[in-house]
This record gives structure tokens, C-alpha cells and sequence, in this order.
């Protein structure tokens, strides 16, 4: 609120304002030479490993991790949770940041980044499941800035504008919900077409629900850790109703998130049943799955349950933290580890380094323009003009 | 925020009618399609070939490809394993035997030409073509770069210009698009010394395959890769050796590339339809709710207010009455007193 007060009386010299500083620069060079020199010289990617951590941590993680928005919409204007309403601001903002971030990654990563329109104004492909992915994020992208944009606008003061928006809420919210199941399944489902290369473990007839479903623990998983960072590090831009309402909100969360975890476990399991890939259990890969199904799954979702019962905040909050690494273990499983197992190691790939400096580049760019929104908008508090209108 | 059900509604219809325009999806059918009648394939034998490498350089010609460091001439190549890349279209491989005394046995890598290609179908510009001569063209001037094409190939094939800044394309074979189209043969097949490679319609391809097979049933594994591979290939495949000893997967199945995404395809028009009337059904019940419980809030609130009203009434009325009723007898009282104070001095003056 008294944002400028504050930032002139601190140095500029914060740890994290050095650390995300070195960190743009890295990134900014390593643009440079991306789009200078070529995906080559920046890469490890190969004619056997067309897709690496910019596509298998960026576009898929980004888009699951980014599926707090339609989940918390979702539950508080379609569902009826009113009191979470506090939650619905910054996830909405989190929403969008992460998929502009996963648009912006995109452009690292293909060939032509200049003709990512290609597809709807050129030649549709409409056969292809990434046409879906791409059509439902460029649309969903948009929802999402028109949901976030209210905040920007009662910033601005463009009351008449902001007004015409918020009567959008309800249809914007239900085209959210339809986009995101769209596009989070097709992530799932892009692998569909290739049962020779991913392993039979993760390959499954089911595969595009099995992302739709961890979308939603990913997004229930990420309000509880945002929120619980965000509390730590803004408070004092809360205002009342937020301080509230956040305890109500963890419970509220981390029980869903218990329930959805254990649903999933058993659409887990019903895919190794209806494909019997029993027998690979017992293999190295076996091994990993069932670090994964265990570990990152039946774990979570009972640990959800315990925090649930005993009103374990902190229990919860932890939980919510291993349950967002899962998530990320899950898409990087299907994408790159369990992708092309049968090729021999030397074909394997391994990220270059610059292509890890371009996907911490683009976390902390997101963080940046986070604390610069937050700092600044009325996302964790009522503007005083707009009170109780919801 | 408060909207009318008809402007809801109104709105609802309109996401739903915009995410249909403009897309077909197929779920699985009983349709089959076996390839266009009459497209060409090439028959690659390898009993025949003697890995001269004669093909590889013919096709590095045509093509109009960078000439490796190393001459065609050079065998010594083959010792390694490799595979093509964004500067070579077509690949031999060698394979010693090991154990039975045999010479090495050689295999080709090079684009297929799927029936129904994984390229194509995975494509989201729709850059590869299907043609009827049977070979799958690629067009670079909408292709974007995304590489699915890469990963949807069941063979590896699709290879990528890393090292190109501004353009870079997808590589692979083009079965010689332009020289079939004009009647000559595609660069490997008209090199070859030893009629290892053979072009013709495909399904003569295959009479010619099973007949060798016929003849020489020890000299032939009982098979014709690429008949069923993936749904069939326009290139087929003999080997003297089991496929999967030269480099050839054997576990890929007969489904082709499109049937393993119609179905998730097919299930986008059914979220478009069925999610809006779910949600709007969830919502109008959540707001139902919350509706009810004000009403039974409001209904609580007058019913105590109007018990409070009543009560208050009748304790007024009972004011009232014991205050009229002491009235009454106050009256009463004094005129009784007036009576009697009047009737004293009555009897005084009688007295």
C-alpha cells in the first residue's frame, strides 16, 4: 500500500535483489547467445531428445504448478467456498504469471518463435494435440489476464472498465474451467502418439486424466505454499478478511488435496491393472514408479489426512511443499526420464547448464514481477474503493 | 457481482460455441485406411546388399547435402553405429553376426514413409503432407519448430537444424518427391549395384517379398516389415536376420499413429459440451444453497421479530388493562368517596 515508503527507506542491496540481479544478467546472456547462435549452442538436445527441461520443466511444470487459478476460482465462484475468497487475488495472479512465463519459455524454445501464430492464422493442424495445447493457452493466457486484470484497474483507477470486467467473472471463470481440462489432459496426451519411446509405466490409455487430475493437486498444493510464502514475506500488505481467512484456507486445501491425492492413487492403479505392467515393478524403473506412487502420492495425501484431523498447520504447509515436488517428479518422469529409456546411456539426455541458468532465469523473472504486482495492487487486501463488493 | 440467468446462460453458450469452430476430432471407427491405391514403396533386401554405401552418396547428391569428411568409399565408417541428422537423409548401418561364421549383415535407416505418418498427425501447423506417389513431404516455410514431429516418429527419423540461428528446418528423406513426380528413381534406388533396393506400387512390392520368401524360406526371416509396422510403411523391409539384431523394433505394433490420439481428441467436443451444463448445474445448486439458507435466515429473523412484536403487545395489552382496571377502581374509588362524602353532610343536617 505505502510501497514507495518503504522501498526508499531499504537499500536496494537485499540479498534477493542481488541474487535475482546476477541471475537477470546470466539469463540476458545466455538470451543472447540462444538467439544468436542457435538451440545448438545452448543445448543438449539431440535428433533422439527433441524436447529438454524447456519443454519438460517449463511448459509442463509451469502449466501444472500454474493450475492454482481455475482450481481456486473454481472452488469459491462455482462451488460456493465463499470463504476462500481471499485466495482467489493471488492465485489468479500466480495463474497468470506462471502461464505468460510458460508463453515466454516457449519462444526459447522452438526453432521459429516468430511463427508461434502460425497454427491459427496460416494452417491449422487440427490432428495434432499440441494445436489444442496451443489453442487453449493462448485462450486461457487471456481469461486469465482478464480475471487478473480488475486489480491492475482499481490500481490504475479505471472504475468504469473495471466494472464491465468483474460482471465477466462468472463466464470467464466457467470458460477457465473447460480451457484448463482441455489443455492440462493434452499435455498429458501429447505423449499418446508415442508408446514405443515413453515407458509402459507411464504410458497409459489414461495418461491425459492422470494430468488433469495432478493439475488440481498441483494447483491445490501451490495455494497452500504460496500463500503460506507469501504470508511470510507480505503480511503487511494483508489486509483483515486475508489474515482471516488463511488458516481456513489451508484446512480447507490441504483436505481436498488429501481427497484428489487419493483418487488418483487409485486411477493409478487401475492403469497398471488395466494395462498388467505388474511385472515391471520389480525393475529399476519399478523402483522409480514406485518412489513416485509412494513416496509423492499415497504419502502426501495421508499426511494431508493427519493434518486435516489434527489442525496441523505446519504439517499441512510441509506436505503442501512435497506434494508440489511430486508433481514436478511426475512431469519430468514422463517427459524426459522414462522418455526414450530404451536408448542406450550415451543417447541419453542430460541438460545443458545454460538451459538450467534460462529456467531459473524465467522462475525469478516470475518472482520479480510477483513482488512488483503484489507490492503495489490489491491482491492480498481490499482496495478501499471496491470493499465487499464481491 | 450479479448477473441474470439469461445473460449467464447467454454467455455459457458462447464459450461453448467458440471452442468448437474450427476443429474436427475422430474418435476410433471401423474405418480402415490400408494406404492410397496404387502409391509406390521401395523394397529394401537386405540378402542382396553388400554395403557398398553407393546409396548413401547418391542420396547425398540428389539432395543437394553437404559431403561428410570422410569419402562414401571409406567402409571403415560403418563401424560405427549412426543415424541421420539434420545433413543426411539416409543411413547403413553394419551388424557383424556373431557365433555363426557369417559375414555382417547391413541395414538402411531412413524415413519410411508411414501410411498414416505420426509426423503428420502430430504437426500443429500442418507442415507434412501425405502425397499420393506414397512418400511424406515436409513443408519449411510454416514450420514452426516445435520438434513434436520428433518425438510422435516411432523410427527416429525427423532430424533437426540445432546449429541454425534464424530458419532452422526438420531434415529427412522425401522418398525424392521431385524425382518421382517426374518419373525417374529416387536417388538410392537407381545407384544400387545389387538390386537390393527395388521401386515399384506397393502392393507388387509385397507379392515380390513374399514370393522371395517363398523361394529361399532359410535365406529369409518370415517377415515384411513394414507391411503392418505402425499401421504399414511405403518402404519394406527383408532381412536374412531377426529385425531386432539390426537395429529394427519389433515391439511397435500395427496400430498406426492417429488411432492412439483420436480418442483424446475425440473427447474435446464432449468437455466443450458437457463441462458448461456440469458447472452452471453446480453453480446454480451452490447458489441455491446459499439462497435457501439467507431465506431461512430472513424466515428466523421475522418469526422472532414477530414473536418479540406479539409478546411486547400483549404485555402492553395487559398494561393496559391492569391500568384501566386501576383507572376503573381509582374512579370508582373517588366517586364512591365523592358519594359518600356527599351523603355526610345529607346526614349531618338530618342529624
Amino acid at each position: 500500500m505505502s510501497s514507495d515508503a518503504t522501498t526508499a527507506k531499504q537499500s536496494l542491496f537485499t540479498p534477493f535483489n542481488v541474487v535475482a540481479g546476477l541471475i537477470v544478467v546470466l539469463g540476458l546472456i545466455v538470451t543472447g547467445l540462444r538467439f544468436t547462435k542457435g538451440l545448438g549452442t545452448v543445448t543438449n538436445l539431440s535428433d533422439y531428445n527433441p524436447w529438454g527441461i524447456w519443454i519438460g520443466f517449463d511448459l509442463l511444470v509451469g502449466v501444472a504448478l500454474a493450475a492454482g487459478g481455475y482450481v481456486t476460482s473454481a472452488a469459491v465462484y462455482i462451488f460456493g467456498f465463499k470463504k476462500y475468497h481471499s485466495a482467489v487475488r493471488p492465485a489468479i495472479l500466480t495463474g497468470f504469471l506462471g502461464y505468460a512465463l510458460v508463453v515466454l519459455a516457449l519462444h526459447y524454445d522452438v526453432g521459429q518463435p516468430w511463427r508461434l501464430p502460425y497454427p491459427f492464422i496460416v494452417q491449422p493442424g487440427t490432428t495434432s494435440l499440441l494445436f489444442e495445447v496451443a489453442a487453449c493457452v493462448a485462450l486461457y493466457l487471456t481469461v486469465l489476464f482478464l480475471e487478473f486484470s480488475p486489480a491492475a484497474l482499481e490500481w490504475l483507477g479505471l472504475q468504469r472498465l473495471r466494472k464491465y470486467i468483474v460482471r465477466l467473472t462468472m463466464v470467464l471463470t466457467i470458460f477457465g474451467v473447460i480451457l484448463s481440462t482441455l489443455h492440462q489432459s493434452s499435455l498429458g496426451a501429447l505423449f499418446l502418439i508415442a508408446p514405443s519411446k515413453l515407458h509402459p509405466l507411464w504410458y497409459s490409455s489414461y495418461i491425459p486424466i492422470y494430468f488433469f487430475i495432478t493439475s488440481i493437486i498441483a494447483g491445490l498444493s501451490m495455494v497452500i505454499f504460496e500463500g503460506t510464502l507469501s504470508h511470510r514475506y507480505f503480511a503487511d500488505k494483508m489486509d483483515e478478511t486475508h489474515l482471516q481467512e488463511k488458516d481456513d484456507i489451508v484446512l480447507g486445501f490441504g483436505k481436498a488435496a488429501s481427497l484428489v491425492l487419493a483418487g488418483y492413487l487409485i486411477i493409478k492403479i487401475i492403469g497398471i491393472s488395466a494395462d498388467n505392467n505388474w511385472h515391471y515393478l520389480s525393475t529399476g524403473y519399478g523402483v522409480w514408479f514406485l518412489v513416485e506412487l509412494i513416496g509423492f502420492v499415497a504419502l502426501p495425501s495421508f499426511l494431508y489426512a493427519v493434518g486435516t484431523r489434527d489442525k496441523n498447520l505446519l504439517l499441512i504447509k510441509w506436505t503442501a511443499v512435497w506434494t508440489v515436488l511430486g508433481v514436478i517428479l511426475n512431469r519430468l518422469n514422463v517427459c524426459l526420464i522414462a522418455f526414450n529409456w530404451q536408448l542406450p546411456s550415451s543417447e541419453r539426455y542430460v541438460p545443458h547448464w545454460m538451459e538450467i541458468v534460462i529456467s531459473v532465469f524465467i522462475v525469478t523473472l516470475g518472482l520479480i514481477i510477483f513482488r512488483f504486482i503484489v507490492t503495489r495492487m490489491p491482491i492480498f487486501y481490499e482496495h478501499p474503493d471496491y470493499e465487499g463488493e464481491h | 457481482m450479479s448477473i441474470s440467468r439469461r445473460k449467464f446462460l447467454g454467455w455459457i453458450g458462447a464459450a461453448g460455441f467458440g471452442m468448437t469452430v474450427g476443429k474436427t476430432a475422430r474418435a476410433a471407427s471401423n474405418k480402415h485406411f490400408s494406404g492410397y491405391p496404387d502409391s509406390m514403396g521401395v523394397l529394401y533386401d537386405n540378402v542382396l546388399c553388400i554395403g557398398c554405401r553407393k546409396c548413401e552418396a547418391s542420396c547425398q547428391k540428389v539432395n543437394d547435402l553437404p559431403m561428410p569428411p570422410k569419402p562414401f568409399e571409406d567402409l571403415t565408417v560403418m563401424d560405427q553405429n549412426r543415424r541421420t541428422d539434420a545433413d543426411t537423409f539416409l543411413v547403413m548401418n553394419k551388424y557383424e553376426q556373431v557365433g555363426n561364421g557369417r559375414g555382417p549383415v547391413f541395414s538402411r535407416m531412413g524415413c519410411n514413409h508411414c501410411l498414416e505418418p505420426a509426423c503428420a498427425s502430430s504437426c500443429f501447423v500442418a507442415a507434412y503432407s501425405k502425397t499420393k506417389t506414397g512418400a511424406v513431404t515436409y513443408d519449411a516455410s510454416v514450420c514452426v519448430g516445435c520438434r513434436y514431429c520428433m518425438i510422435a516418429c516411432p523410427f527416429n527419423i525427423p532430424a533437426y537444424e540445432y546449429d541454425e540461428a534464424f530458419t532452422p528446418r526438420i531434415r529427412k528423406c522425401t522418398f525424392c518427391y521431385p524425382r518421382i513426380s517426374k518419373g525417374l528413381l529416387p536417388g538410392c534406388v537407381e545407384i544400387c549395384p545389387t538390386e537390393a533396393l527395388t521401386y515399384g506400387k506397393r502392393s507388387d512390392l509385397l507379392k515380390v517379398a513374399r514370393q522371395r520368401i517363398q523361394q529361399a524360406p532359410d535365406r529369409y526371416v518370415d517377415h515384411i516389415y513394414g507391411e503392418n509396422e505402425m499401421g504399414g510403411t511405403n518402404w519394406l523391409y527383408l532381412s536374412g536376420v531377426p529385425f531386432k539384431d539390426i537395429g529394427m523394433r519389433e515391439d511397435l505394433g500395427v496400430t498406426p499413429a492417429p488411432a492412439l490420439t483420436s480418442g483424446a481428441l475425440g473427447a474435446v467436443p464432449i468437455v466443450v459440451g458437457l463441462w458448461p451444463v456440469l458447472l452452471t448445474g453446480i453453480y446454480a445448486m451452490s447458489k441455491r444453497k446459499e439462497k435457501i439458507s439467507q431465506q431461512e435466515t430472513q424466515q428466523a429473523v421475522t418469526e422472532a421479530l414477530e414473536k418479540a412484536q406479539s409478546e411486547a403487545d400483549s404485555k402492553l395489552e395487559q398494561a393496559m388493562a391492569k391500568a384501566q382496571k386501576e383507572k376503573e377502581t381509582a374512579i370508582d374509588k373517588a366517586v364512591k368517596k365523592a358519594l359518600e362524602e356527599a351523603a355526610k353532610p345529607k346526614s349531618e343536617e338530618e342529624a
